[in-house]
C-alpha cells in the first residue's frame, strides 16, 4: 500500500491567507476548481429548471419572460464562467509548468491576479442574477441589448471583467513555455497538452480584447446614446454580430482545443501507445487557431449580411473542420493496437471521440450555406453547439479531471463508482441531445418557452435524458469528494505515464521539482520505456 | 532554464534618442494640427491616418522596444493589426456588397451618417434633406418612390 508523502503543496503552509495570497500555481489551480465548479453546478441548476419547464408544450410552472432570463442566465454563466476558464485556469495552471519542468508559471502573481479578476468580474454575473436577471441571450444582440430594461449592463460588464483574467492566463502561459522549459525539453518533445494550451492562449491572447471592446461599444450605445449598431442613429445592428462572432468563433476554440489538449494526453497514457502523428497534432492545433479567426460570419447566414459574405464565410468554414479531422484520426491511429486500459480517463476519452465527432460533422452540415438557411435558430444548432461543448470540452474536462485527481490529492477515488457516473453522463446526455437534432431538424425554433404539441415526445425525452446525467453528476461529485478522506494513496504514478508530473510524488512538493528536471525521452515513448503504475485496487 | 531566443538584459538605450523620437512626435502633432485647418476632400482621413500611423510606429519601435527586441514580439506585435485588417476587409466584403440582390438590405447602411445629437456637424443637416432622415427625431423615413 502506497504512503502519502509528508509534506506537499497542500500542507506546506496553513490557513486561510496562505491559500488567498498563494502565488504557487498548483494552488491557484485548486482555487479555480472550487469557483468554477461552482458557477458550473449554478449554471447547471438552470439547465435543469430550463428542460423541466420544456416538459410540456404549456406553460409548467414559469412565464415566459422567466424562461427568457433562464436560458439567458444558463447559457452566460456556462460560456464566460465555466467552459472558456476551465481548463486553461483548472487544469492547465496546475499541470502545464510541471509537465514541461518548471518550478511555476512565469508570472505567479499575475496568475493569482487573474484569479481575483474572475471572482471580481462573477460578482458582477451574480449582481445581474439577482438585481432582475438578463434576458437577451447569451449573444447580447442588439438591437434588443439596447432596449430591453434588464440588467445588460451589469452582465456585459462582467464578461468584459472575466476577459482580462483570460488574457491574463492566456499571456501568463506563451511567456511560460517559450521561457520556462527544463533542458531537453524542446518544442517537440514538449507533451502534446503544452501545444494545445499554446495553442489557446494565443486565441486568448488575440482575441479576447475584441470582446471587451464590443461589450463596451454596446455599454456605450446603451448609456450615452453614440449610434454604432441602431440604425436609427447611424448604425448597423449587423455589425454587432460581426464584432461578436469575430471574438465567439475563434473562442470556441478556445473552449475545445483544451479539450483536444487533454485527449492527446489521455489516448496515449491510458493505452501505453507512443502517439500518432505527433507533429500533425500540435501543428493542427496552431491551424486551428488560425483558421477560426476567418469563418464567424458562419453564425450570420440568415441576418441580413451580404450574399457574397455568406458564400465566402461558408467556403472557409469547411476548412477549420480540417485540422479537427486530422487530429481525431491520428487518436484513432493512436489507439490501434495499443493496450488499451478501460479506466474512468480512457471511458472518457473514448465518449469523447465518439461525442465530438458527431458535434464536428453536424458543424460542417451547418457551415454549408443552403442547409443552414433551414437549420438555423432551431434545436438543431443547440444539438450540434452541446455535441462540442459538452460532448466535447466537459467530457474532456472530466477525463482529464479523473486522470490528474490523483496527482492533485494524492489519492484515487473509487473507480467502480466512477464508471458508472461517466455511463450516466454518456447516455443521458445522449438522450437530452440527440433527441434536439430531429426535433430541430423537423423545425422546432430554439429559445422558444411554449412549442406545438408535435414535438412534445421528443422534449419529454430530452427531459428525462437530463435527469439522468444530473444523477451522474451528483453521483460524481459524491465519490470526488469522498475520495479527498478515504480515498487510496495512488502512488507518483497511478497511470504509469511518462510525462514529468507522474515523476514527482502525489501530491507534488511546494516547489514541483528538487533540481531542475532533465527530459530524458519524449512524452509518449512508451515503445523505449516502461513505466510501472503504482496503484491497485486492491 | 533554457534561455533559446535572447539574453535577458535590458536594453538600454542613449537619453537622445528617446528626446529626438520625442520631439518627432510632437511635431507631427502640430503638423496633425495645422493638417485639420484644410479640406483635403476624400484624402482628409488618409492624410490623418497616416501621420497616426507614422506616429504609433515610432513609439512601439522606440519606446516600445520593438525595433531591438527579439524578432519574435514584433511578429506577435503586427499580428494583431493583421488580424484586424482580416476583420475590417472581409467585413466590408459584407457591408459595401449589401444590396447586391436585394436593394432593401442596403438601406440602414446606405443611409448611414454620422449621428450627431448636438448638431454640430454641419454635414448632418445638409444631409438631412437628402437622405430624408430627421436628425431630430431619430426615426428613418424610407421612401419607397427612389
Ligand atoms: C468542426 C468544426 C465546426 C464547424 C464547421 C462549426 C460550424 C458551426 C456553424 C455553421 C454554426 C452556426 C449555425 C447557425 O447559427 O445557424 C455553429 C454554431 C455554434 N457552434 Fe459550431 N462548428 C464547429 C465546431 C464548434 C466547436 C468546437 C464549438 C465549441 C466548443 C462550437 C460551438 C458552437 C456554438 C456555441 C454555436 C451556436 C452559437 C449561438 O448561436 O449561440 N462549434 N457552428
Ligand atoms: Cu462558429
Amino acid at each position: 500500500m502506497n504512503k502519502m508523502p509528508e509534506t506537499h503543496y497542500l500542507n506546506a503552509t496553513k490557513g486561510i491567507k496562505s491559500w488567498l495570497t498563494t502565488v504557487d500555481h498548483k494552488r491557484i489551480g485548486i482555487l479555480y476548481l472550487f469557483s468554477i465548479m461552482f458557477f458550473f453546478f449554478i449554471g447547471g441548476m438552470f439547465a435543469i429548471l430550463l428542460r423541466l419547464e420544456l416538459l410540456t408544450p404549456s406553460e409548467l410552472y414559469i412565464d415566459s419572460d422567466t424562461y427568457n432570463q433562464f436560458f439567458t442566465l444558463h447559457g452566460a454563466i456556462m460560456i464566460f464562467l465555466f467552459i472558456i476558464p476551465a481548463i486553461p485556469a483548472i487544469l492547465g495552471n496546475f499541470v502545464l509548468p510541471i509537465m514541461i519542468g518548471a518550478k511555476d508559471v512565469a508570472f505567479p502573481r499575475l496568475n493569482l491576479a487573474s484569479w481575483y479578476i474572475y471572482m471580481f468580474g462573477s460578482m458582477f454575473a451574480v449582481f445581474s442574477l439577482v438585481s432582475g436577471g438578463v434576458d437577451t441571450g447569451w449573444t447580447f444582440y442588439t438591437p434588443y441589448s439596447t432596449t430591453t430594461s434588464t440588467s445588460v449592463i451589469s452582465m456585459t460588464l462582467g464578461a468584459f471583467i472575466l476577459g482580462f483574467s483570460s488574457i491574463f492566463t492566456g499571456l501568463n502561459f506563451i511567456v511560460t513555455v517559450h521561457k520556462l522549459r527544463s533542458p531537453g525539453m524542446t518544442w517537440f518533445k514538449m507533451p502534446l497538452f503544452a501545444w494545445g494550451m499554446y495553442a489557446t492562449a494565443l486565441i486568448q491572447v488575440l482575441a479576447t480584447p475584441i470582446l471587451g471592446i464590443t461589450l463596451l461599444l454596446l455599454i456605450i450605445e446603451r448609456t450615452v446614446g453614440i449610434g454604432i449598431f441602431d440604425p436609427a442613429m447611424g448604425g448597423d445592428p449587423v455589425l454587432y454580430q460581426h464584432f461578436f462572432w469575430f471574438y465567439s468563433h475563434p473562442a470556441v476554440y478556445i473552449m475545445i482545443l483544451p479539450g483536444m489538449a487533454i485527449i492527446s494526453e489521455l489516448i496515449t497514457a491510458h493505452s501505453h501507445k507512443k502517439i500518432f502523428g505527433y507533429t500533425a497534432i500540435a501543428y493542427s492545433s496552431l491551424g486551428i487557431a488560425f483558421a477560426s479567426f476567418i469563418v464567424w460570419g458562419h453564425h450570420m447566414f440568415t441576418s441580413g449580411q451580404s450574399e457574397l459574405a455568406a458564400m465566402i464565410f461558408s467556403f472557409l468554414t469547411f476548412f477549420v473542420a480540417i485540422p479537427s479531422g486530422i487530429k481525431v484520426f491520428n487518436w484513432i491511429a493512436t489507439l490501434y493496437k495499443g493496450s488499451i486500459a478501460w479506466t474512468t480517463p480512457m471511458l472518457y476519452t473514448l465518449a469523447f471521440l465518439f461525442l465530438f465527432s458527431i458535434g464536428g460533422l453536424t458543424g460542417i452540415f451547418l457551415g454549408a450555406l443552403s442547409v443552414d438557411i433551414h437549420l438555423h435558430d432551431t434545436y438543431f444548432i443547440v444539438a450540434h453547439f452541446h455535441y462540442v461543448m459538452v460532448g466535447g470540452t466537459v467530457i474532456a474536462f472530466l477525463g482529464g479531471l479523473h486522470h490528474w485527481w490523483p496527482k492533485m490529492w494524492g489519492r484515487m477515488y473509487n473507480e467502480t463508482q466512477a464508471k458508472i457516473a461517466c455511463g450516466l453522463i454518456f447516455v443521458g446526455f445522449n438522450m437530452t441531445f440527440f433527441t434536439q437534432f430531429i426535433m430541430g431538424a423537423k423545425g422546432m425554433p430554439r429559445r422558444y418557452h411554449l412549442y406545438d404539441d408535435v414535438y412534445r415526445p421528443f422534449h419529454a425525452f430530452s427531459t428525462y435524458g437530463s435527469w439522468v446525467m444530473a444523477i451522474g453528476f451528483f453521483l460524481m461529485a459524491y465519490y470526488l469528494f469522498r475520495s479527498l478522506y478515504v480515498g487510496k494513496p495512488a502512488g507518483d504514478n497511478p497511470w504509469g505515464a511518462l510525462t514529468h508530473e507522474w515523476s514527482i510524488t502525489s501530491p507534488p512538493p511546494e516547489h514541483n521539482f528538487e533540481s531542475i528536471p532533465i527530459t530524458e525521452h519524449g512524452p509518449y515513448d512508451y515503445d523505449k520505456v516502461v513505466a510501472k503504475s503504482t496503484f491497485t485496487e486492491k | 532554464m533554457t534561455d533559446n531566443t535572447q539574453t535577458n538584459e535590458p536594453h538600454v538605450l542613449p537619453l537622445s534618442i528617446y528626446l529626438g523620437v520625442g520631439s518627432i512626435l510632437i511635431f507631427l502633432t502640430a503638423v496633425t494640427v495645422y493638417a485639420a485647418s484644410f479640406n483635403f476632400g476624400e484624402f482628409n482621413l488618409l492624410i490623418a491616418m497616416l501621420i497616426a500611423t507614422v506616429k504609433a510606429s515610432l513609439v512601439a519601435m522606440y519606446f516600445m522596444h520593438l525595433k531591438y527586441d527579439n524578432k519574435l514580439y514584433l511578429l506577435l506585435f503586427l499580428s494583431a493589426i493583421v488580424f484586424l485588417g482580416i476583420f475590417i476587409v472581409i467585413t466590408m466584403f459584407d457591408t459595401l456588397r449589401r444590396g447586391d440582390i436585394y436593394e432593401i438590405k442596403a438601406g440602414a447602411i446606405r443611409d448611414a451618417v454620422i449621428y450627431d445629437s448636438l448638431h454640430i456637424t454641419p454635414d448632418a443637416h445638409a444631409l438631412e434633406d437628402s437622405l430624408s432622415i430627421s436628425t431630430d427625431t431619430t426615426e428613418i423615413v424610407i421612401d419607397t418612390t427612389k
